[in-house]
C-alpha cells in the first residue's frame, strides 16, 4: 500500500512559528479523528462526539479551528515548542521540517516488533525570516494570515478526495488503528517527528527525532 | 437511477441527507456571527448529535431552513444558498459570499449509505468548519458591530452569483458521492470589498437593541428576508442607544474565571436547549467607556436569547487585547492582580497621566499576563524626587568646576549682570563663556529655579569640597565636590558636562581665528618661494615615496 505524502511549505518570523505549526497540525487532526468508539455486542459500535474549537493566533491574523480535546492540544503544543527551541538553538538558517505520519500497526509474531505502516504523511516545511520594522511585521501578520488560509484550502481538497483510509477495526483491532489513550476523541494513530536542516536540505547533526507515541518498544 | 437502493437506505440517505443541510446552515451561520465558537468533545454519545459532531442547533436558522427547504432536498438544479451579506449603518449592502449545497447526477452506487456516506459527510462538515474561517468574510464577521453587521439569507433553487462583482473566487469545500447523486459543496466569494476599503472596520461595541430585519428587493426567486448574524428577539426597540455601564453590571456579576482567555463557555450539546443564566466567564472592566461596552454588551447579549445560543463564548480576546493596549499606553496605571471574584480596583492616577472616566479596572490572575507588577503609589513621588534632583545635579557640577568662585545654583543674583540672551548668537545660552558671565548661564542658573530650588538649599552642604571657598557672603551654602562616577579628573581639569560643552563643537579653524598672529596675506605670499624652494630641493625623495605607494 503507498503511503500519500503532501508537503506545505510555510514562511514566517520566529514568534509565528508555533501558530502556524499548530493550525496546520490542528486542521489536519481534526479531519483525522473521531469520537471515542465504543463497542457494543454483535460487533457493532457507536462513535461519541466531538467538539470544536476556534483559536484566534496573536501573531498571525488568523483563526483555525481544532478538535475540543486539551490532551490533544497539549501533546501537540509540547512536541510544537521542542521544534521551535530545535530551531532557534540550530543556530542556521532557520530551516525545519516538521512531519505529522499516520500510520497502521501490524502485529508481527515474536520475536519481531509491531511493524508501523504509514499510510498518510504530512510534511511542513518552515523557513524562518527575520524581520527588521515594525512594519514589515505587520504586513507580515497579514501576509502569513493570508498564506495559512490557503494551506488550509490545501489540506481541505487534499481529505475530500477520500482516498486511502483505514478500514474500521473490530474491537481487538482498534489500537492497531487508532489512537484509544485520549479521553474525549480518538485520532487516528499519529506520531509527529521534526528535522532542523540547513540550506542544503540536508540534515545536519543536530537531527531531533521524537515520537509522541512510542510503538517500538522491543 | 435508484434500482439497487433499498427502502430502508433511502429512506436513510435522505435523513442524512436533510440534516446534513442543516447542519450545513447552522455551521455557516455561526461562522458569521463574530465570535469564536466553542463545543464541547463528549465520549459517550447522547444519540443528538449528527455526523458526530457538536454543532448548535440555533433554533431561527433551522426554522430559516426548513422553510427556504419546503419539504424539499437538494437535487439537480434545486441547490441550496445561503447568502452570506454585509450592511453597514447607513444602509448599504454587499453580498460577500454564496454558500451552495448542490446535486448533481453523477451516482455512486458501491458506496454503502449508512456507513460510508454518513462519515463522508462527517468529514465534509470538518472541512466545511475549516473553511468558514478561511475566507475574508470572517474577519470581515468578527469585526462586526457598529459600523456594519452581517446577514444571512437562506434561498433554495438556482445559485444566483451576481451580486458578487467581478472576479470573485470559488472553493470548493468537498464533495460526497451518493447512490442518488454527488453532492458538492462550495463557496463563492467576493474579492473586490472596492466600497469597504475607504472605510475603517475597528472593533467597536455592537448595537443594542437593532433590528435588521427587511425585506431587499431582489431579483430572486426567493424573497427570503435578511437575517442578522447576531440574534435579537424580535419587538426590541431599534435604538442605537448604549445601556447605560450600571445596567450592563448588574447583568454580568463577577464572577472571575482563572481560565485563560481563549477557553470558552462549554454547552452541552442537545436538540433542545435552557436559556442560559447570564452567568459569563469574566466580568473584565476597561476603563475607557467604548471598550467596556464592548465586553458588556457581548456578555448582556446573550442573556436576550430566547434559546441558548450557546455561542457566547464571552469575546474574552477583545477585552484582553484592550487592557494589555492601555497598559502600554498608561504605563503608569496601577493594576494589582486581581484574586479571584475579581474585585475591581481604582488605579492610582498620576497627576500628569490623562485618564479616562472609568477608573474601576479589573484583571485577569496572572495567567493572562494582561497587566502591569503592581507598584506602590509612594514610588512614584519618590521617582520624581529623584529624577528632580538629578536635574539639578548638572546645574551643580558645572559650576562646581569652572567657577573660582563657587556660587550655588538658584541663587539670586544681583541684577547688574551681564546676560548672554542679549546677544543675536543662537543658543547664547549654551556658548562657552568667560568667568564673568557664567553666572547668567541658564544651566547653572535655571530661571525658575528660585522657587523650586528653596525646599534643597538648606539639605546641600559641602563636604570637603574642592576648590577654594566661597568667601563670598552671598552665599547660603558651598558646593559639594562633585564628582560623576567614572570621571578622572586628571586628565583634564574639568568635569563631564563642562567637557561636553567645550567639546561638543569642533575647535575653530586657527586660519579663521583672528588672533593668530599679525600675519598677512602678503606675507604668506611672500614665503612661498623660500617654500617653494625647500621642496624641490627633496623632490627626489618625494619622488621615492610616490613610488613606494604603487
Amino acid at each position: 500500500m503507498n503511503c500519500r505524502s503532501e508537503v506545505l511549505e510555510v514562511s514566517v518570523e520566529g514568534r509565528q512559528v508555533e501558530e502556524a505549526l499548530l493550525a496546520v497540525l490542528h486542521t489536519v487532526l481534526l479531519h483525522r479523528s473521531t469520537g471515542k468508539f465504543h463497542y457494543k455486542k454483535e460487533g457493532t459500535y457507536s462513535i461519541g462526539t466531538v467538539g470544536t474549537q476556534d483559536v484566534d493566533c496573536d501573531f498571525i491574523d488568523f483563526t483555525y479551528v481544532r478538535v475540543s480535546s486539551e490532551e490533544l492540544d497539549r501533546a501537540l503544543r509540547k512536541v510544537v515548542g521542542e521544534f521551535k527551541d530545535a530551531l532557534r538553538n540550530s543556530g542556521g538558517d532557520g530551516l525545519g521540517q516538521m512531519s505529522l505520519e499516520f500510520y497502521q500497526k501490524k502485529k508481527s509474531r515474536w520475536p519481531f516488533s509491531d511493524e508501523c505502516i504509514p499510510w498518510e504523511v504530512w510534511t511542513v516545511k518552515v523557513h524562518v525570516v527575520a524581520l527588521a520594522t515594525e512594519q514589515e511585521r505587520q504586513i507580515c501578520r497579514e501576509k502569513v494570515g493570508e498564506k495559512l488560509c490557503e494551506k488550509i484550502i490545501n489540506i481541505v481538497e487534499v481529505m475530500n478526495r477520500h482516498e486511502y483510509l483505514p478500514k474500521m477495526p473490530t474491537q481487538s483491532e482498534v489500537d492497531n488503528v487508532f489512537d484509544t489513550g485520549l479521553r474525549d476523541v480518538q485520532p487516528y494513530l499519529y506520531k509527529i517527528s521534526f528535522q532542523i536542516t540547513d540550506a542544503l536540505g540536508t540534515s545536519v547533526t543536530t537531527t531531533m527525532r521524537r515520537l509522541i507515541k512510542d510503538t517500538l518498544a522491543l | 437511477m435508484e434500482t439497487d437502493l433499498s427502502s430502508q437506505d433511502r429512506k436513510d440517505l435522505d435523513k442524512f441527507i436533510k440534516f446534513f443541510a442543516l447542519k450545513t446552515v447552522q455551521v455557516i451561520v455561526q461562522a458569521r456571527l463574530g465570535e469564536k465558537i466553542c463545543t464541547r468533545s463528549s465520549s459517550s454519545p447522547t444519540g443528538s448529535d449528527w455526523f458526530n459532531l457538536a454543532i448548535k442547533d440555533i433554533p431561527e436558522v433551522t426554522h430559516e431552513a426548513k422553510k427556504a427547504l419546503a419539504g424539499q432536498l437538494p437535487a439537480v438544479g434545486r441547490s441550496m444558498c445561503v447568502e452570506i451579506s454585509l450592511k453597514t449603518s447607513e444602509g448599504d449592502s454587499m453580498e460577500l459570499e454564496i454558500w451552495c449545497l448542490e446535486m448533481n447526477e453523477k451516482c455512486d452506487k458501491e458506496i454503502k449509505v449508512s456507513y460510508t456516506v454518513y462519515n463522508r459527510l462527517s468529514l465534509l462538515l470538518k472541512s466545511l468548519l475549516a473553511i468558514t474561517r478561511v475566507t475574508p468574510a470572517y474577519r470581515l464577521s468578527r469585526k462586526q458591530g457598529h459600523e456594519y453587521v452581517i446577514l444571512y439569507r437562506i434561498y433554495f433553487g438556482e445559485v444566483q452569483l451576481n451580486g458578487l462583482g467581478e472576479g470573485f473566487q470559488t472553493v470548493r469545500v468537498g464533495t460526497v458521492g451518493t447512490p442518488v447523486g454527488t453532492i458538492t459543496l462550495s463557496c463563492a466569494y467576493r474579492i473586490n470589498l472596492a466600497f469597504m476599503s475607504t472605510r475603517q472596520f475597528e472593533r467597536t461595541p455592537p448595537i443594542m437593541g437593532i433590528i435588521i430585519d427587511h425585506f431587499v428587493d431582489r431579483p430572486y426567486p426567493s424573497t427570503s428576508p435578511m437575517h442578522p448574524c447576531n440574534y435579537r428577539t424580535a419587538g426590541e426597540d431599534t435604538g442605537l442607544t448604549y445601556p447605560s455601564v450600571e445596567d450592563s453590571q448588574e447583568v454580568c456579576t463577577t464572577s472571575f474565571s482563572t481560565s485563560p482567555p481563549t477557553q470558552c463557555v462549554f454547552t452541552v450539546t442537545k436538540a433542545h436547549f435552557q436559556t442560559p443564566t447570564p452567568v459569563v466567564t469574566d466580568t473584565l472592566r476597561v476603563p475607557m467607556a467604548g471598550l467596556a461596552f464592548s465586553h458588556q454588551l457581548s456578555s448582556s447579549r446573550l442573556s436576550y436569547q430566547p434559546a441558548a445560543l450557546g455561542v457566547g463564548s464571552a469575546d474574552l480576546a477583545y477585552p484582553v487585547v484592550f487592557a494589555a493596549g492601555l497598559n502600554a499606553t498608561h504605563p503608569h496605571q496601577l493594576m494589582v492582580p486581581g484574586k479571584e471574584g475579581g474585585l475591581p480596583l481604582a488605579p492610582n492616577q498620576p497627576a500628569h497621566g490623562a485618564q479616562a472616566d472609568q477608573e474601576r479596572l479589573a484583571t485577569y490572575t496572572p495567567s493572562d499576563g494582561a497587566h502591569c507588577a503592581a507598584t506602590p503609589s509612594s514610588s512614584e513621588d519618590t521617582e520624581t524626587v529623584s529624577n528632580s534632583s538629578e536635574g539639578r545635579a548638572s546645574p551643580n557640577d558645572v559650576l562646581e568646576t569652572i567657577f573660582v568662585r563657587k556660587v550655588g545654583a538658584f541663587v539670586n543674583k544681583p541684577i547688574n549682570q551681564v546676560t548672554l540672551t542679549s546677544l543675536d548668537i543662537p543658543f547664547a545660552m549654551f556658548a562657552p563663556k568667560n568667568l564673568e558671565l557664567e553666572d547668567a548661564d541658564p544651566m547653572v542658573n535655571p530661571p525658575d529655579s528660585p522657587e523650586t530650588g528653596s525646599p534643597l538649599q538648606g539639605s546641600l552642604h559641602s563636604e570637603g569640597s574642592s576648590g577654594g571657598s566661597s568667601g563670598n557672603t552671598h552665599d547660603d551654602f558651598v558646593m559639594i565636590n562633585f564628582k560623576p562616577a567614572f570621571s578622572k579628573d586628571d586628565i583634564l581639569p574639568m568635569d563631564l558636562g563642562t567637557f561636553y560643552r567645550e567639546f561638543q563643537n569642533p575647535p575653530q579653524l586657527s586660519s579663521l581665528s583672528i588672533d593668530i598672529g599679525a600675519q598677512s596675506m602678503a606675507e604668506d605670499l611672500d614665503s612661498l618661494p623660500e617654500k617653494l624652494a625647500v621642496h624641490e630641493k627633496n623632490v627626489r625623495e618625494f619622488d621615492a615615496f610616490v613610488e613606494t605607494l604603487q
